[in-house]
């Protein structure tokens, strides 16, 4: 029972992939506008550039699983094909984490390709297990995140205008483009409750051994994150069909 | 594995807030058979098909699916269970091959079958030399018939059918009738809603009739035409329009009942011939409006309708157009 389940998870993140992901919106969203944003700051401060890799991975994992996540559960309630999946023996909680799974598998190729091209470009040399710590769970807290907003809202547009409040909010206060630390105290405070400080510490860590070696902590935070989204998630697209 | 009949339902019921659609039906279909589901916009239809399918859950009632009870079984009722909805909803993005393959991995048909399944579908429904063609680029009638394709990839026991001919042309609906009388030859039994009498009447072997989300009949079509064969029933042809004259006319005709099939046509239920042709020319000469024609007819199933929900076949005709998109979204 659970290997079928399992099995229409990979299915549906698989057609997702094919269907949402790997099209030019998508990509421009989660490849290219934080490549744009750094190369605004690049262009600024040339010289200091490695130090904004941590920060550009971590908006290219947000960026990136939320791009087409936020809309495409909505999208396909109103198409009724979120319907069809649902006709097959699969259960409400496996189609919305195939859902999310799309939005990881999606992220995790946009976050290889911008890591590896940083890395090698940079001929930085990262704790790459400590990166994939952060990341592996951040790519899943994104896409949860994406798809609650997706669930709550009833208008495709709705999802992407409520999410990019966030995205926004957080790319400024969690420490991606100014430290955390140079942030007013009241600031530093609202940015510990938000999840892309943990994955921009993270990876911070895995780039510069000067830094904390605090993986673990944040990891755990990031599962918190992960299942006050992924909950709520399911909960509410429960509520659509009771 | 446990079977009696293919459905089996006991006082199912489902509200929405103070509606209540669905109210407390019984009914069971017997594998094999084509059964119908009647009734106007608004009936309980598609909140009942959506319960029997797990897509909702009812607030009352026990329902049975090929021997699986609802809702505890119902994701391995659905390995055996395919799905046609009234909107043929698959991925637009996807060719017409991609999209059954996708059905068929969802539904955990072997690795090896999958193709050969597709492709056997896709020859079967016509659709073959455009396998290759995304959905969206099908006609409605082509997206009709992969819908009913995908449906079938799984090789299901039961088959749901919400409307499968809504919107299609003349000849495309003629050839999925023919198509669902062929399944039923191979063995499926079939759940089939409807707004279309005739079809109904071609199609099903017994009939459940719902008015605002009861049952009030369930016969078999000729058991239901039964019903009217012992009355009289006359059919006029105007030359205008008397639809806003029909309250006029019926005064006119004692016990018998006039219905309205179209803004120039009157069929009349009931009462003496003889005393209905002299009432229908006075109301003629009256209204200056001349009568075209003049026929008694053999009863027909949309006359059984008529008479057992009091509802006009023209209310059924224009409901289907201006409202189901409401009922769909019950």
């Amino acid at each position: 029972m659970w290997q079928e389940q399992l099995g229409g998870i990979y299915q549906i993140a698989l057609k997702d992939m094919k269907t949402y992901y790997l099209k030019p919106p998508a990509i421009s969203w989660g490849m290219v506008f934080p490549l744009a944003w750094t190369l605004a700051f690049y262009l600024r401060n040339p010289v200091d550039f490695a130090g904004l890799v941590p920060g550009l991975i971590a908006m290219t994992i947000l960026f990136s699983t939320t791009a087409a996540e936020a809309v495409v559960i909505n999208f396909e309630l109103r198409l009724g094909t979120l319907e069809r999946l649902l006709l097959a023996p699969l259960s409400i909680t496996s189609v919305l984490l195939g859902k999310v799974l799309g939005g990881f598998l999606f992220g995790l190729l946009m976050t290889v390709i911008i890591a590896a091209g940083s890395i090698l470009y940079l001929g930085l040399r990262p704790d790459i297990p400590g990166l994939v710590l952060i990341a592996l769970p951040s790519l899943m807290v994104y896409s949860s995140m994406g798809a609650l907003f997706s669930v709550s809202v009833k208008e495709v547009f709705e999802a992407q205008t409520l999410l990019n409040l966030p995205r926004f909010f957080m790319v400024f206060l969690c420490g991606v483009v100014y430290p955390v630390s140079a942030l007013p105290e009241g600031l530093q405070l609202l940015s510990r409750l938000l999840p892309l400080t943990y994955t921009v510490h993270g990876l911070q860590a895995s780039f510069f051994p000067g830094a904390d070696h605090v993986f673990f902590q944040n990891f755990v935070i990031l599962l918190i994150f992960l299942i006050l989204f992924l909950l709520p998630s399911i909960h509410l697209l429960h509520r659509r069909f009771s | 594995m446990p079977q009696k009949n293919a459905i089996q339902t006991e006082n199912l019921t489902k509200r929405y807030g103070d509606h209540l659609a669905v109210d407390h039906i019984s009914f069971q279909v017997n594998e094999g058979e084509i059964f119908g589901f009647l009734g106007p916009n608004g009936s309980g239809k598609t909140s009942t098909i959506r319960m029997l399918v797990g897509l909702s859950q009812p607030d009352e009632g026990r329902t049975t699916i090929l021997g699986y009870h609802l809702p505890a079984e119902i994701a391995r009722a659905k390995r055996y269970v395919g799905v046609v909805p009234d909107v043929s909803n698959l991925y637009d993005e996807l060719s017409a091959l991609d999209n059954l393959l996708f059905m068929a991995r969802l539904y955990g048909v072997p690795r090896g079958e999958q193709r050969s399944r597709a492709e056997r579908l896709l020859k079967s429904f016509g659709l073959y030399e455009r396998k290759d063609d995304r959905f969206a680029t099908f006609s409605r009638g082509m997206k009709r018939s992969l819908t009913i394709a995908a449906a079938l990839i799984h090789e299901p026991r039961l088959l749901f059918l919400d409307e499968p001919t809504t919107g299609l042309d003349a000849a495309a609906a003629r050839s999925l009738r023919s198509l669902i009388s062929n399944l039923q030859e191979k063995g499926l039994t079939i759940f089939l809603t409807t707004h279309y009498l005739g079809e109904a009447d071609l199609l099903c072997n017994r009939i459940a009739i719902l008015v605002r989300g009861k049952i009030v009949r369930i016969d078999t079509p000729a058991g239901l035409k039964r019903l009217v064969q012992t009355e009289s029933l006359v059919e006029f042809s105007f030359s205008g329009d008397v639809s806003a004259l029909a309250g006029n006319l019926g005064s006119r005709l004692g016990e018998a009942e006039v219905a309205l099939l179209d803004e120039s046509r009157v069929r009349i239920y009931g009462g003496d011939p003889p005393r209905i042709f002299d009432a229908v020319f006075q109301f003629s000469r009256d209204n200056n409006i001349g009568i075209e024609a003049a026929s008694t007819i053999r009863p027909s199933l949309e006359d059984a309708f008529l008479k057992i929900t009091g509802i006009s076949p023209l209310v059924m005709n224009t409901e289907k157009h201006s409202g189901k998109e409401k009922e769909g979204r019950q």
